[in-house]
């Protein structure tokens, strides 16, 4: 397996990028509705239903209602969600049933650019629900800004997180159907212990310590914080996760397509 | 090269590839002409399509020298990729767009601005009779349009070489003639043409030369009428059910006789004077004379057992 050179890539990559937004926007009445719908559905089962039994929980030095406390992480939730299974099951289709990589392979592309360009691709899509949801979610007033407008780089840094994560997933299973194994034993997990509907300190100890490795739970710390405008020192070790992560997952994916596709 | 000189599109020397202990392309070594058709001849896994994903970096040669239009390919994969049009054996449409998009869309990848490649688009939709469906979606189109829409696709960066990797497996008898006359028609305009097949009356009909492969390497080299007068002659003669008069009458006249149990094929050189015999002296029933036919070089070079 080799490591991508720089020299492998060029402003053909928004060429890959261009052929997916331009699908997508074929479809957006549709593509735009879940992120719109699913934060007032969470926000009205859980405003209403679970609320009022949870009371306010602790974060820093403030008190807020359960419905603020989980608003940042249902888009966290959502810009992992988007970029992860972009480039799991839409990339494996596209590569895998679709053949659609090879067709760009017979054109001046080559796969380093065409695997980029969907990662960044998957990464536009968290950005896009990101967003929507954020205005939504700031229609109900669980937003404060300015720093909640610090969600979309926050959102591109995730989403190309996940969308890595998602493609090494796409470069390793042997079919479709296998993505369920990285899906229960990672995102599933990740959804519910990142500090996402309860606050970590919650956890036992151990429990805590592996909830750090998480990237989720990092995404969420940094969404929450940046949402609700609470400052700390640790936010620059949760970006600097994220960072590090993304410098090393992304090339990796892009090598282990390297490794699966041409041989 | 002189300006008389035949000029060389393409040309691969001593290819090689493995997969695990199968020698997929075993030394292979041709050139391809401007303006003529080439063909890559072979049976089901004679290392045909791995030799056409080397062409566009699909596949890594194992070792061997690939130069198109005097480029290196290791060197220049870009800027030959520009000038090739691929139309590959799987359907790899876009079913997420219109026919036109498909176009449009690939178009894009060559750098074509959007007005040209709109115009493109229309020309090549015109030329294979694709105008009335140019607004459909690829997903509800028959095997034989979709196969024109590809070959449409491969030529939208108009091409100075077009690689085409069994055009017409699993078409119609209509789409394949539809298809072969318009080759026909871009190889009179002076387009260079590779193509694969098992089809040989699709070889027969558009190669100016052509290679037969199997197990990767090549078995013999030419234009296609003059093989077949040189390794199989000029007719062959059919027996069905032959009988112990019909074989011993040929041994008495020492002929070339491939023996196929039920069935006896005579390849003759010149005249139909032993068919006239036979017919007249022996059996007249069950015997038939036919010209000789690439399919007879075919068999005769790879064989008759079932592959794979």
């Amino acid at each position: 397996m080799n490591w991508p050179s720089p020299s492998r890539f060029s402003f053909r990559v928004f060429r890959v990028w261009q052929r997916n937004f331009e699908i997508y926007r074929q479809n957006w009445k549709i593509s735009f509705l879940p992120p719109l719908v699913e934060p007032m559905l969470y926000i009205l089962a859980f405003g209403l239903g679970l609320a009022v039994m949870v009371g306010e929980i602790p974060l820093g030095e403030r008190l807020v209602p359960y419905t603020t406390f989980i608003a940042p992480a249902l888009v966290s939730v959502a810009i992992m969600y988007n970029s992860f299974f972009e480039t799991t099951y839409n990339s494996f289709v596209r590569m895998y049933y679709q053949k659609t990589f090879d067709a760009l392979l017979a054109t001046p592309l080559n796969l380093e650019e065409i695997i980029l360009g969907e990662i960044l691709w998957a990464a536009t899509k968290s950005v896009i629900a990101a967003t929507l949801m954020g205005v939504v979610i700031s229609l109900f007033g669980l937003f404060e800004f300015p720093g909640a407008l610090l969600l979309v780089p926050l959102a591109v840094l995730g989403g190309l997180l996940f969308a890595s994560i998602g493609m090494i997933c796409t470069a390793l299973v042997p079919g479709i159907e296998m993505f369920n194994l990285p899906i229960f034993l990672g995102i599933t997990p990740m959804f519910l212990f990142s500090g996402t509907f309860f606050p970590l300190q919650n956890l036992p100890g151990w429990a805590q310590g592996v909830a750090q490795l998480l990237p989720l739970t990092h995404l969420v710390a940094l969404v929450r914080g940046c949402a609700l405008q609470l400052w700390s020192g640790w936010y620059w070790l949760s970006l600097l996760y994220l960072a590090v992560a993304v410098a090393i997952l992304l090339p990796l994916a892009i090598a282990l397509m390297v490794r699966r596709i041409i041989h | 090269m002189n300006d008389t000189g035949p000029v060389t599109i393409l040309q691969a020397n001593d290819l090689r590839k493995a997969y695990g202990r199968i020698q997929a392309v075993d030394g292979l070594s041709f050139a391809v002409q401007k303006g003529e058709c080439f063909g890559l001849l072979g049976p089901n896994g004679a290392g045909k399509t791995t030799t056409i994903q080397m062409l566009y970096g699909y596949t890594p040669r194992d070792s061997g020298e690939l130069r198109l239009f005097d480029l290196d390919i290791d060197r220049d994969i870009r800027t030959i990729k520009r000038r090739i049009g691929i139309c590959q054996q799987e359907d790899s449409l876009d079913p997420d767009l219109s026919v036109r998009l498909n176009l449009v869309g690939y178009a894009r990848y060559f750098s074509i601005s959007r007005a040209e490649a709109a115009r493109r688009a229309d020309e090549l939709l015109k030329f294979f009779a694709l105008e009335g469906r140019a607004d459909d979606n690829v997903r509800i189109l028959s095997g034989g349009l979709k196969r024109r829409l590809m070959l449409a696709r491969a030529l939208v960066n108009r091409p100075d070489l077009l690689i085409l990797d069994e055009p017409t497996t699993g078409l119609d008898p209509q789409s394949r003639q539809l298809l072969w006359e318009r080759l026909a028609e871009l190889k009179e305009q002076g387009l260079t043409i590779l193509l694969t097949t098992h089809y040989m009356e699709e070889a027969a009909r558009l190669c100016d030369r052509l290679v037969i492969v199997d197990h990767g390497h090549i078995l013999v080299e030419g234009n296609p009428a003059a093989l077949v007068r040189e390794r199989v002659g000029h007719s062959v003669l059919e027996i069905a059910e032959p009988d112990d008069a019909v074989r011993a009458f040929l041994q008495a006249e020492q002929c070339k006789v491939e023996d196929l149990g039920k069935r006896l094929l005579v390849h003759l050189d010149d005249g139909d004077d032993l068919f006239l015999r036979l017919t007249r002296e022996v059996r007249a029933e069950g015997c038939t004379l036919r010209p000789a036919s690439l399919e007879d070089l075919f068999l005769k070079l790879t064989g008759r057992e079932l592959r794979e």
